[in-house]
């Protein structure tokens, strides 16, 4: 039965929800929250206007086809379903595909500054895997800008009364109560399992307090540090969403790491070069000749290997990431052709991506933000050198398993609280952090619209499972709380205490180039083996830190302890996943399986976590049963394919992404010369 | 590896009205360096030139690129971004680099500041839209090209407190807003539908504390990563508001 007030509970509180993460997921979900009237509690590592989303560089996509091609959310369902490799559940696919034009309407009133047509409409341009221009953007930086709309939105809540079921305002009761600068540390589970709340840290003060809240959604982001040095932000190192699957919940496809193929080098991140870059009409090449000493721009056009273009004439520089990121890979590591450097005298693993052919009136107006990026760290001026790049991790498309509610027309039921419902009954997760719409491999400018499509979804999802809730968590004994704040103050006390010979960042450091090195664009299951036991050893080792910092405040060096532990666990899964997994499909790719594999192979990976006497271990499951307001639930790993057909994928022929595009699009044999890129 | 080396100089606090001690580390130069990974050199070895094992430094980074706005430090007396501090370009020579915390925001600990009171800024002056929801209501009202392209550059401040650190009006007697709250208001002012509220915004720029109190240094535009223009739009909010103690209540 559902509690007698949706505002307050028994013992008279505001009923709050939680939500972990201010990115562009759980802003939006914060947003629905609030709009279906749920007062929030926000939680964040940092501000949330400095959350990784800040970082996206290219766009959001939307078929809105203002460019007449024949674009329509059909098409951009099929070539998702096609680019991630037929791993994704489709049905949350359609729903996305179907909301996209809706969100980008709804940015565009919220204040976002996106680049227009001169007839004052939104601006669209192309990215990868497909030949439509589908990409909205505010220059290089629509992270940044759809980051700080939503934000803004978010803190205008902060200053709106909570009403209670009479609609009178609470006084000094905000319907967002902002915590940033919390790590999030565990969920507060009752007996059953139910997820009442949870456990966080102050990383200024370093106090460590429950909360209780009648749902926790994560929306925490990805794991890109787990991987050492990667084109994301250095908080991105999973630390939350590997909690609460060492809690219980399930992991998914966490073998498919997205490799992104055009990154800068750098000491401490590898920066990216947006897919926008080809978008616009950038090329791809290396010098034919593997002793060309010449700089890139010297370089006459018949001794440049535009190996892309020739390789996949339909979608040329703008194949999908997994493609070209393999392409350069083969080009740099097995044919040795990276281009000379000058200073370190042999070839490089890298490669030019070139935009000099461009009109720099247009560049400037539309890439600006990430030609600083090459600019500030490279020192070269990217308007008339050749860009040097190569390849780097990017983003996580496993991450938590999440369930969805399939409507009769193949979307979803909104508002059905199965949406977004993790197996742990009263924790949600979306964003980066869950896994949900990008199968084996995401297409660019996707994941900003899954982000914010997974919090339209997410909110109403928590709104219905909040109101079917029994007891609210602010009823419940407060002894929940004050076990699991405990068990948490010892954990940290015991860090505090380490006293051991390693350095956990150094530990960190091995970590990264190992599975860089052997979990990335090619798997070899020797390798992996290998690569599973020294995640062993790093456990073992990661016991044996010492820690320098015992200062009272903002101490960094224990909460990377925490975090370390916290990514060997993740890293686990990743390396186990891809070892399991004997087949090649979108980002997995196993020189020795060459080929997917339908039948044994198209299911979800559902990872649970288990101790082994006190070692970390993987239960792989082939179905979950939980619960939600306490009904069962039964999902398995067979991945809804009921929408768009299984087949091979071939960028070689333009158009092979979706049956039923039909348009004008240009292959991109057509609009890669340079004479039609330049006359736009 | 080669043997060049990078000096640093690190202004060292544990908390508020404990006493700053500096710390000096040496490390191996890298190709590509800069201030952040010099101080991910020094978590991986934190020993001192005279042989102290000490506490990592304790500093604020998250995207690495310019665009979070949290690496806000005073890097050799200049208030800037720390993450596009390349050790190449600010010490050419092997110069000692000196980082400390900036001054402008109470300190929580080493390089760390708080900086809440820029984003309860943002609330003072409604720095938003008005939006009546999410759910689907169709297109925006158009925009012109131009619009865009005055907007974005606006739009683009990280609330990163380098134009606060600059800003001699801004101190520890005074309640200055600060600049970056100010170009907010001339964002949001010139949106078509941020402009229905724009009288509201003004307002709050009006009192105490509000624009009145730029000296017009113009120290704030020459530090802002983003090369925003303040000085403009200080100059444009100004005649906003002047406009509006004029003639604002004929409008009413
Ligand atoms: C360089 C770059 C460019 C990109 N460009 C594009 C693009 O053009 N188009 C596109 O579609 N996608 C792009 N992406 C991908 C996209 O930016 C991300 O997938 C997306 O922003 C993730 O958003 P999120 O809301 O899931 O998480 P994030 O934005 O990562 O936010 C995570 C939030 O969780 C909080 N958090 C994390 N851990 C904890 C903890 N332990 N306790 C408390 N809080 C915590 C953080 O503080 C933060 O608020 C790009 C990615 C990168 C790296
Ligand atoms: S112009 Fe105004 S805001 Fe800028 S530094 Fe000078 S006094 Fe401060
Ligand atoms: S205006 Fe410039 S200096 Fe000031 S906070 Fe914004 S980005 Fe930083
Ligand atoms: S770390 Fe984001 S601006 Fe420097």
């Amino acid at each position: 039965m559902a509690s007698k007030s949706a505002t307050y509970s028994e013992t008279g509180k505001v009923r709050r929800v939680i939500v972990v993460g201010g990115g562009l997921g759980g802003l939006m979900t914060v947003i629905k929250l609030c709009e279906a009237g749920v007062p929030v509690d926000l939680f964040s590592l940092v501000p949330v206007k400095r959350s990784h989303s800040v970082c996206a560089q290219g766009g959001i996509n939307a078929s809105v086809n203002t460019k007449g091609e024949g674009d329509s959310p059909q098409v951009h369902l099929e070539e998702t379903v096609y680019g991630g490799d037929f791993l994704a559940n489709q049905p949350p696919v359609k729903g996305m595909a179907d909301a996209a034009p809706g969100i980008v309407y709804m940015l565009d009133r919220m204040g976002v500054p996106f680049n227009r047509t001169p007839e004052g409409l939104l601006d669209f341009r192309r990215f990868g895997g497909t030949l439509f221009h589908r990409t909205a953007f505010a220059g290089a930086t629509t992270g940044q800008q759809l980051l700080y709309a939503l934000d803004e939105q978010v803190r205008r809540f902060e200053t709106i009364e909570v009403e209670d079921d009479k609609g009178v305002a609470i006084h000094g009761e905000k319907m967002v109560r902002k915590f940033e600068f919390w790590d999030f540390l565990s969920v507060v589970q009752e007996d059953n399992g139910t997820v009442r709340g949870i456990v966080a840290q102050d990383v200024k003060s370093m106090a460590i307090k429950a909360f209780p809240g009648d749902a926790v959604c994560l929306a925490t982001g990805g794991p890109g540090i787990v991987f050492g040095r990667s084109t994301n932000s250095v908080i991105n190192t999973g630390t939350a969403a590997s909690a609460v699957y060492q809690q219980g919940a399930c992991y998914a496809n966490g073998e498919f790491i997205q490799v992104h193929p055009t990154a800068i080098p750098g000491a401490d991140k590898l920066r990216l070069i947006s897919e926008s870059a080809r978008g616009e009409g950038g090329r791809v090449w290396v010098p034919k000749d593997i002793k060309e000493r010449r700089r890139g721009k010297d370089v006459p056009e018949k001794d440049r290997e535009y190996f892309l273009e020739d390789k996949y004439p339909g979608y040329g520089n703008l194949v999908p990431r997994d493609i070209a990121s393999r392409e350069l890979f083969l080009k740099c590591f097995h044919e040795g052709k990276g281009v000379f450097n000058a200073k370190s005298q042999k070839n490089e693993n890298e490669v030019y991506l070139d935009l000099t052919h461009l009109p720099q009136e247009a560049l400037r107006k539309k890439l600006a933000g990430i030609l600083e990026i090459y600019e500030k760290f490279v020192g070269e001026d990217p308007y008339t050198n050749p860009m040097r790049v190569f390849p780097a991790v990017h983003y996580s498309m496993g991450g938590l398993w999440v369930d969805f509610e399939r409507a009769e027309n193949g979307s979803l039921v909104m508002g059905h609280p199965r949406n977004s419902a993790t197996n742990l009954e009263g924790l949600y997760a979306t964003g980066e952090c869950e896994y949900q719409y990008h199968g084996a491999n995401r297409l660019g400018a996707n994941s900003l619209l899954s982000c914010i499509w997974g919090g339209m979804i997410t909110g109403p999802a928590i709104a219905t499972y909040r109101k079917n809730l029994g007891k609210s968590s602010y009823d419940l004994s407060s002894n929940v709380f004050d076990s699991a704040e405990k068990r948490e103050r010892a954990k940290y006390e015991k860090i505090l205490k380490m006293d051991g010979k390693e350095n956990p960042y150094r530990i960190h450091e091995e970590l990264g180039k190992m599975m860089l090195l052997d979990v990335t664009i090619e798997r070899h299951n020797d390798k992996l083996d290998k690569v599973i036991s020294s995640i062993d050893e790093l456990t073992e080792r990661a016991k044996n830190v010492g820690v320098t910092d015992t200062a009272a405040r903002s101490n960094q060096g224990a909460q990377f302890v925490r975090h370390l532990d916290n990514m060997l666990v993740l890293a686990r899964v990743i390396a186990q996943g891809a070892r399991n997994r004997d087949e090649s499909r979108g980002a997995h790719f196993k020189p020795a399986f060459k080929d997917r594999n339908d039948e044994e192979f198209l299911r979800t990976t559902l990872a649970l976590h288990k101790e082994d006497g006190g070692r970390p271990s993987i239960n792989y499951v082939r179905s979950l049963d939980y619960s939600i307001n306490g009904k069962p639930v039964h999902a398995t790993d067979q991945v809804d394919i009921s929408l768009v057909k299984p087949r091979a994928r071939k960028y070689e022929t333009a158009g092979a992404a979706s049956a039923t595009a039909k348009g004008d699009a240009k292959p991109a044999a057509e609009t890669a010369k340079p004479a039609a890129a330049a006359s736009t | 590896m080669s043997d060049r080396k990078v000096r640093f100089k690190i202004k060292r606090q544990d908390a508020p009205g404990t006493e700053a001690r500096w710390d000096e580390f040496l490390l191996d130069w890298e190709p590509q360096m800069n201030v952040i990974s010099s101080l991910m050199a020094i978590q991986r070895n934190p020993v001192t030139t005279d042989n102290r094992t000490v506490a990592p430094v304790v500093w604020e980074s998250v995207c690495l690129e310019e665009v979070c706005g949290s690496c806000t430090m005073i890097v050799n007396g200049k208030v800037r971004q720390a993450c596009t501090a390349l050790i190449d370009q600010i010490a050419p020579n092997g110069e000692t680099i000196t980082l400390e915390p900036m001054t402008k925001f109470p300190l929580v600990r080493d390089l760390i500041v708080d900086r809440q009171k820029m984003f309860d800024n943002l609330k003072k002056v409604k720095a938003w839209i008005q939006l009546d929801g999410t759910h689907e209501l169709g297109a925006a009202p158009r925009q012109s090209q131009e619009n865009q392209e005055e907007a974005y550059p606006l739009s683009r401040c990280m609330t990163c407190g380098c134009c606060l650190e600059a800003c001699p009006q801004v101190n520890s007697h005074s309640d200055f807003i600060g600049p970056a709250a100010i170009n907010q208001v001339r964002l949001f002012n010139m949106h078509p539908s941020g402009k229905m509220h724009a009288a509201e915004r003004l307002e709050t720029l009006m009192g105490p504390g509000g624009i009145a109190d730029c000296g017009k240094a113009q120290n704030c535009v020459e530090v802002c990563p983003k090369e925003i223009p303040l000085v403009d739009s200080i100059a444009v909010v100004s005649r906003a508001t002047t406009k509006h103690m004029l003639f604002g209540w004929l409008l009413k």
